[in-house]
């Protein structure tokens, strides 16, 4: 009888753990999975065809990943979301500009331009990582003001010195007076220098996927054997496999019909590269650098009492993130085919922000996963607002406005949940 | 000596110092290259009357311990929808100003109960949650000036849906203060109604900061614990400073619209925010302290600056838009300045 009353209580206590589980798992993604509704609402309104979506997906996930990805490193630091990316993407800016004024184009160019980018935003970081170091517990308020700063200066030296104190004559680039710089340039030069090296079919693409989780999946099997610390769970093998495995089926079976994704062309080294700055970043997690990082971002004083060189770590990790979004910018213009001079800059914290965010990160918490996750919600919402907008309530402009108020929305929103938090947990400690 | 000048540097604030000497040497600057200086000083002195009150709005919030207020948008918002309303109303003149404040005040009053409530939340991070509750409040009204049912044909597009992006109030409530009690001496004017106005809420306040209540105020921004011992509700004269200063936004964007002679709706109010607290921080104010010396300071400094460097910047240099610049860089280089300034850095 007892036993009976133990055996129910158990499977009680077991039903209510199932339940709080998923809750839980419900609470924390909520961002996420209101995006996603919100993204399939709107893809459903908009009437606009998959294929248009992917194709458009395909690109902007390509140009903005990298851009995303660079955003990690600093929270990982505890230094909170990079609104000073701004300024890597000033340093990208400032190498095209060099480039196309020395006429290189093509891969050559495009190469040259992360070249010379790299001191640049090195400079960038180095500086920006000082300033951070003096505004412990303000960064992010600081790297924000510090892009709105930047941009003077950036101002300042292409509508100003460029041509007066910096000699510099190129009619094709500058302005008619000859001084300053252009307010668009065209940099058709170095348009898919990288996107067109090779490029697959969306299929292809997905298939190599599949391939690739296999690959990773294999790594990790490997790895156990020879390391007994990395044990392998039935759920972190099987779950891959299910997706590596209907990844494989869908794609082929979508090689062999008519269906218009066939005509989605996916540029690979783009994706490559980004892949590569995953890997990048994994691999710095894992370093004594990596756990450097994750010390400072839970406890400067520990951090610091430890032995480690705080000040030095942290400007370490935002001139990564800061040579990262350089390189983001790159392609992100390379992408673009256009360089908007003084404005292409002031939106990449912003948008980049907003997806890392979507994707389910927070101030004190981001992993690469959320970063492409949110990459693909965000991008997606962008494609399809203006056409829903303009189906729903007649006007695209409204789609486009709400797009805006969902990227300034979610960073606010993202940003109060976090501060209430700390909040609270410090008023319990103060207790 | 050095010793003196450092100590003097000190007293006075970096930033105001270097602001001042900046300031002198771009007047000189106008002097010599024969820039006709009165109507320069006009414009100074009707530019801070168009912006002061908006700066004021940043001394309740400093006080009460929330720091540099970004969410002003938040309140610029009430004062255009007042505005819109106005003349939705078809009023004129005096009438019109009048009742843009009586719908705006209230409709701010409430806004900046909730926004207080916020901030009352994120205690510690106030300013960049601010920054952002205000940038998505002005996104958000984006979609609500094309939906808001206004049918005056000044105020909507002629074709289409929503409000214009500038709203030309000429013959509604332009002018109204600036015109009144304006005094002509050769090239120089001045016009008695905007100051007296821009006065008339600085003693408000500076009335407001000795009752009762605003002593409460300031001791609870002075020092939190302090004020929890002495048995103040914290939480309260902190909605007081953040609903006070909201007001002072929707009032102060009043008085500004009518001197520019526009509404400017959409993204407009976004970065409003921002010369606000440049101006108070050149003033001499810092993260924790502010008066209303500071926002006189350094609204007229700020304003002046801007004011007298676009002509000297056209005559020197062609091309180049040196005043944008001269504005970005030096507002947001003031702000950097003051936040370094607020932990000590280790």
């Amino acid at each position: 009888m007892s036993k009976q009353i133990t055996n129910a209580a158990a499977s009680q206590t077991r039903r209510t753990k199932a339940i709080q589980s998923i809750k839980n798992f419900l609470s924390d993604n909520i961002v996420t999975i209101m995006f996603a509704i919100l993204c399939y609402v709107g893809f459903k309104l908009s009437g606009l065809s998959l294929m248009f979506i992917v194709n458009d997906l395909v690109n902007r996930v390509g140009r903005n990943g990298v851009l995303i990805l660079a955003l990690i490193i600093p929270v990982l630091a505890g230094m909170g979301l990079n609104f000073a990316i701004v300024l890597g993407a000033m340093a990208g800016q400032v190498a095209v500009i060099i480039v196309i004024h020395y006429g290189w184009s093509g891969i050559i160019g495009f190469l040259a331009a992360m070249a010379i980018s790299t001191p640049v935003a090195l400079l960038f970081g180095w500086l920006t990582g000082h300033l951070l170091n003096r505004t412990k517990g303000q960064e992010m308020i600081t790297s924000m003001i510090t892009g709105f700063f930047a941009n003077g200066v950036y101002q300042l030296v292409f509508l100003v010195l460029v041509g007066t104190v910096i000699p510099m004559v190129n009619p094709e680039i500058m302005l008619p007076s000859g001084i300053g710089i252009k307010n668009t340039l065209d940099i058709g030069r170095i348009k898919y220098a990288v996107d067109n090296l090779s490029r697959v079919t969306f299929p292809t693409a997905v298939l190599a996927g599949s391939v690739g989780i296999l690959l990773y999946l294999g790594y990790r099997f490997w790895k156990s054997r020879i390391d007994g610390r990395v044990t392998l769970t039935v759920v972190s093998v099987l779950t891959p496999l299910i997706a590596a495995g209907a990844m494989a089926f869908w794609s082929i079976t979508t090689m062999n019909s008519k269906s218009m994704l066939n005509m989605v062309r996916v540029p690979v080294v783009t994706f490559l590269f980004i892949g590569a700055v995953c890997l990048f970043i994994t691999f710095i997690a894992s370093t004594k650098l990596g756990q450097d990082f994750r010390t400072i971002g839970q406890d400067l004083h520990i951090a610091q009492v430890s032995g480690i060189n705080v000040n030095k770590t942290r400007i370490i990790a935002i001139t990564m993130s800061m040579v990262l979004a350089a390189w983001g910018q790159l392609f992100f213009l390379q992408n673009v085919g256009a360089l908007n001079t003084f404005a292409a800059h002031e939106q990449v914290g912003r948008f980049a922000i907003a997806a890392l965010l979507i994707g389910g990160a927070s101030v004190s918490k981001a992993t690469i996963g959320q970063a492409l996750l949110g990459a693909v919600l965000f991008h997606t919402l962008f494609v399809v607002s203006p056409a829903a907008g303009r189906q729903l309530l007649g006007d695209a402009q409204l789609g486009e406005f709400f797009r805006a108020f969902v990227a300034y929305g979610v960073i606010a929103l993202s940003l109060g949940m976090h501060a209430w938090q700390k909040a609270a947990e410090s008023k319990r400690k103060n207790r | 000596m050095l010793e003196k000048l450092k100590g003097l540097v000190d007293s006075f604030g970096l930033p105001r110092t270097i602001i001042t000497s900046f300031f002198v040497f771009v007047c000189l600057l106008a002097v010599f290259l024969g820039i006709p200086f009165l109507p320069l000083i006009s414009d100074m002195v009707v530019r801070l009357g168009m912006n002061g009150i908006m700066v004021l709005a940043m001394v309740p919030a400093i006080l009460a311990g929330i720091g540099l207020n970004f969410g002003l948008p938040l309140g610029v918002l009430c004062g255009l929808i007042g505005m819109l309303t106005a003349i939705e109303m078809n009023l004129t003149g005096f009438p019109s100003f009048w009742m843009s404040l009586v719908i705006a005040i209230p409709l701010a009053v409430v806004c900046g109960i909730g926004y207080g409530w916020l901030l009352n939340k994120v205690k510690g991070s106030e300013m960049m949650v601010a920054t952002y509750v205000g940038f998505s409040a002005v996104s958000l009204m984006n979609i609500g000036w094309i939906l808001l049912p206004y049918t005056n044909l000044e105020l909507k597009w002629p074709i289409g849906q929503g409000l214009r992006t500038t709203v030309n109030i000429e013959g509604r409530m332009k002018w109204v203060l600036n015109s009144w009690g304006r005094i002509q001496i050769g090239s120089f004017h001045i016009s008695l109604g905007l100051l007296l106005f821009l006065a008339f809420w600085c003693l408000l306040v500076w009335l407001f900061l000795r009752s009762k209540t605003g002593l409460a105020m300031k001791a609870v921004g002075a020092s939190r614990q302090f004020a929890v011992a002495s048995g103040l509700n914290v939480d309260k004269y902190r909605i007081i400073g953040a609903t006070l200063s909201t007001v002072l936004g929707a009032v102060g964007i009043a008085a500004y619209a009518q001197s520019f002679g526009f509404l400017q709706l959409y993204d407009a109010p976004m970065f409003y925010g921002f010369g606000a607290v440049a101006a108070v921080l050149i003033g001499g104010a810092t993260v924790r302290r502010a008066n209303i010396s500071h926002v006189i300071i350094g609204t007229f400094l700020f304003q002046g600056l801007l004011v007298v460097s676009l002509p000297v910047a056209n005559l020197i240099m062609t091309g180049g838009n040196m005043a944008e610049i001269t504005r970005i860089t030096i507002s947001n280089g003031v702000i950097l300045y003051a936040l370094t300034q607020v932990s000590g850095g280790q």
